[in-house]
């Protein structure tokens, strides 16, 4: 992932609101609140309604406060992220079904 | 006490069927350390039919004199099923369960400092239709953090009594024994469940309904948790944490594989001790063979494995308690996941360096079924301790003691080889297995990584006796009898008097070895090795005092040293590399097959691996032996 990657989706979210980031382009340090849990059917992944659900189960509801606090070694995958009061690890390619809109200022 | 020392109200209710309480919760909210504290000692572990899920049932008798009986059902987030132990959930509750009865009442155990998620269970539970109670346990913990909990707000908005506990210290538990009862007293107008898969719309309304509930009566910490995040700050550390994880693991890998040793070879040289007492009063002959070379041999081939079974489970039981485990599995979910492997699989894995007994057993802390049956398959392929003996034994016989590559030694070399060889295929296998029979069916990795707690000794120690308990329940009738059968297989017939070479050689073994030795000649086994892997089966150590019978070196020279200078005469370079080869993958481990039976509660996967070990073993050493010959090692 390019370095300024994090930077520019801040930049995003602050120029155009409306335009929306998912948990897995997220790094180490990014918060922000989750606008919308949509899976897609990826290739050798789950059926895209069953991980939807449960990701909803997990707590990954739309309006959770989400934040990135530790990544793996390898990749940055998987990774750890604090989701309103609880702590749930989940790989990045799960990740991609989160979408989430970045708090503008750290 | 017994029923006629009751009051008359009492000893109806006690000769009443007991009441049927069902425990649900959410993964890491203390419910095994409520089951406990319900249920003390009396707890019955079982299977259910047909799965590999466990059945934990405890009895309890209320003051009043009411019997329960409690049902430890596996945590989960819904009841809409993700894996086995989650569908066992659902059905238990549902009373969908063949020969299980619905439970009269429904517990569900919360862990009161981490609420959103339960209360949405709870909500789900209602929909059931059974009656409920909540129980938020580790109110203390809740307590100390300045969390406020409006349990009268709560009872009303969820419609059910709860009852703030500490299962570990039996905090409220009378409390809630009496909710219970009192709950099961109520005329149940139970129609059908109304309860339906929920979709991920009915989810959302259920989560916002729970959100709700929680801002209503839960006021947030004062002093929330800090420790759990900066420990993590340090064991999830990328480097840190990979170094602190490498040191536990290899703290529990010296405990498994040389901690246990003094306490095995004590349990060997007690039985060998007791053979020979029972040997000497018993007369020579048929039955003080089946006394002292099968029953006692055997009982000791199950004991044995004890220590280690023990010591593995005592590390896996406290890094689970404390919330360890989950970390352990995040740290290394890209590297097992690469094998196609869950994050888990590693304790298990490790552990099969030392045996795949206690390894295998130890898969059970891998929730999805899928995972659990690859890392069990692969498993076997870790090199144990037991294949050591044999791979001295030919490696010191056929190899040349000199150095190469400058100043390492090629017996050394052979060895770590042989390590290494075993490590790649159980990886490889794995990989095979996860693509090509379960393809497209990768699990998404979504975990809780739980607050960090302090262990509870006393939770920890019943833990630990109840595995050990289970393996000599279980897996030792089925051992005990596989080793049984071997030295049947070895024993009859027996040799007529005064004829020539070994008894082996005129009892089944020996026929079977004889009848198989065609099948084993291309990959350059003699007759006598082929006769030797029957009673081999027992435990690959066996096979060196298997090879010392069938080449009749007599007691009096039976240690190694002489054993392989027979061999070195009788061998070609070529045969010791091929049975090298073949002892990397067969299965000759009865154990390890009972073991699997047992875990897997069905045949089919020790049939399974037995053919996939017996094949790669066969493809293994045959291209061994030729490759060898072709290099003038014939």
């Amino acid at each position: 992932m390019h370095p300024l990657a994090d930077l520019d989706t801040d930049i995003a979210s602050f120029v155009a609101p409306a335009k929306r980031a998912t948990l897995a382009d997220g790094r180490r340090g990014f918060s922000g609140v989750i606008v919308d849990v949509q899976a897609s059917d990826a290739d050798g992944g789950l059926p895209a309604a069953e991980l939807e659900r449960r990701l909803l189960e997990m707590g990954f509801v739309e309006g959770a406060r989400v934040a990135i606090l530790h990544e793996g070694f390898i990749g940055r995958d998987p990774i750890c992220v604090r989701l309103d009061d609880m702590r749930v690890a989940l790989r990045r390619r799960d990740a991609r079904s989160v979408l989430v809109r970045p708090d503008v200022a750290r | 006490m017994s029923v006629l020392d009751l009051k008359p109200a009492q000893a109806i209710a006690a000769l009443a069927a007991p009441v049927r309480v069902a425990l649900v919760g959410n993964p890491n909210s203390g419910k095994t350390a409520m089951f406990n504290a319900l249920t003390g000692s009396r707890q019955k572990v079982a299977n259910y039919a047909g799965v590999t899920v466990e059945r934990k049932e405890g009895r309890l008798t209320a003051p009043s004199g009411r019997a329960f009986s409690i049902l430890d059902l596996p945590g989960t987030y819904s009841l809409r099923a993700r894996s086995p132990d989650e569908a066992i959930t659902r059905d238990a509750v549902l009373g969908r369960l063949v020969g299980e009865a619905s439970p009269d009442v429904v517990v569900c155990v919360a862990d009161a400092t981490n609420l959103r998620l339960v209360l949405r269970l709870a909500l789900e539970l209602k929909t059931v239709g059974r009656p409920c109670v909540l129980a938020l346990n580790m109110i203390d913990i809740a307590e100390r953090q300045g969390l406020e909990i409006d349990t009268e707000r709560l009872s009303r908005e969820l419609a059910m009594p709860v009852v703030g506990t500490v299962a570990t210290r039996r905090r409220n538990i009378d409390v809630l024994i009496d909710q219970v009862e009192r709950r099961a007293a109520l005329t149940v107008h139970a129609g059908a469940s109304a309860w339906t898969e929920p979709s991920a719309a009915e989810i959302r309304a259920l989560h916002r309904e729970a959100e709700r509930i929680l801002a209503a009566c839960v006021r947030p910490a004062k002093r929330p948790d800090t420790w759990t995040g900066r420990l993590d700050d340090v064991l999830l550390h990328p480097v840190a944490g990979i170094l602190i994880l490498l040191t536990v693991l290899f703290l529990m890998f010296q405990a498994v594989f040389t901690g246990a040793q003094p306490i095995m070879d004590l349990i060997t040289a007690g039985f060998d001790g007791l053979s020979g007492l029972v040997g000497q009063v018993l007369p020579d002959g048929v039955l003080k063979s089946l006394i002292c070379d099968g029953v006692i041999a055997g009982v000791g081939s199950v004991l044995v494995f004890l220590p280690q079974i023990m010591i593995l489970f005592l590390f896996i039981i406290i890094l689970e308690d404390v919330g360890y485990m989950a970390r352990a599995a995040f740290l290394l979910d890209k590297i097992m996941g690469g094998a196609g492997l869950h994050g888990r699989a590693f304790i298990p894995l490790l552990s099969s360096f030392a045996c795949a007994i206690p390894g295998i057993m130890a898969t059970r802390v891998i929730d999805n079924r899928r995972d659990r049956l690859t890392t069990i398959l692969a498993a076997p392929l870790m090199t144990c301790s037991a294949r050591i003996p044999v791979y001295t034994l030919i490696i010191s016989a056929f190899i040349p003691r000199r150095q190469v590559l400058g100043g390492l030694s090629l017996q050394g070399l052979v060895f770590f080889g042989l390590y290494a060889l075993g490590l790649v295929s159980a990886l490889a296998v794995a990989w095979v297995v996860r693509k090509v029979f379960w393809r497209g069916l990768v699990e998404p990795f979504l975990m809780e990584l739980p607050a960090y707690k302090a262990p509870d000794p006393l939770n920890i120690a019943r833990n630990v006796l109840q595995r050990g308990q289970i393996f000599l329940q279980r897996a030792g009738t089925i051992i005990l009898s596989m080793m049984i059968l071997i030295w049947f297989l070895s024993t009859v017939p027996g040799k007529p008097a005064g004829a020539p070479g070994p008894a082996i050689d005129y009892s089944f073994a020996g026929m079977i070895g004889h009848a198989i030795q065609p099948v084993l000649a291309p990959v350059g086994f003699s007759w006598q090795m082929s006769v030797a892997l029957i009673p081999g089966m027992a435990a690959r150590e066996v096979a060196v005092g298997a090879l010392s019978t069938v080449y009749a070196v007599s007691a009096g020279e039976g240690h190694p040293a002489a054993l392989g200078g027979v061999l070195a005469h009788h061998w070609s370079l070529a045969t010791a590399l091929a049975f090298l080869a073949w002892y990397v993958f067969a299965p000759q481990c009865a154990s390890t097959l009972g073991v699997v039976k047992r875990e897997t509660n069905s045949w089919r996967w020790p049939i399974i691996m037995f053919v996939y070990l017996t094949v790669l073993a066969y493809a293994a050493a045959f291209v061994t032996f030729n490759v060898a010959r072709a290099l003038g090692g014939g």
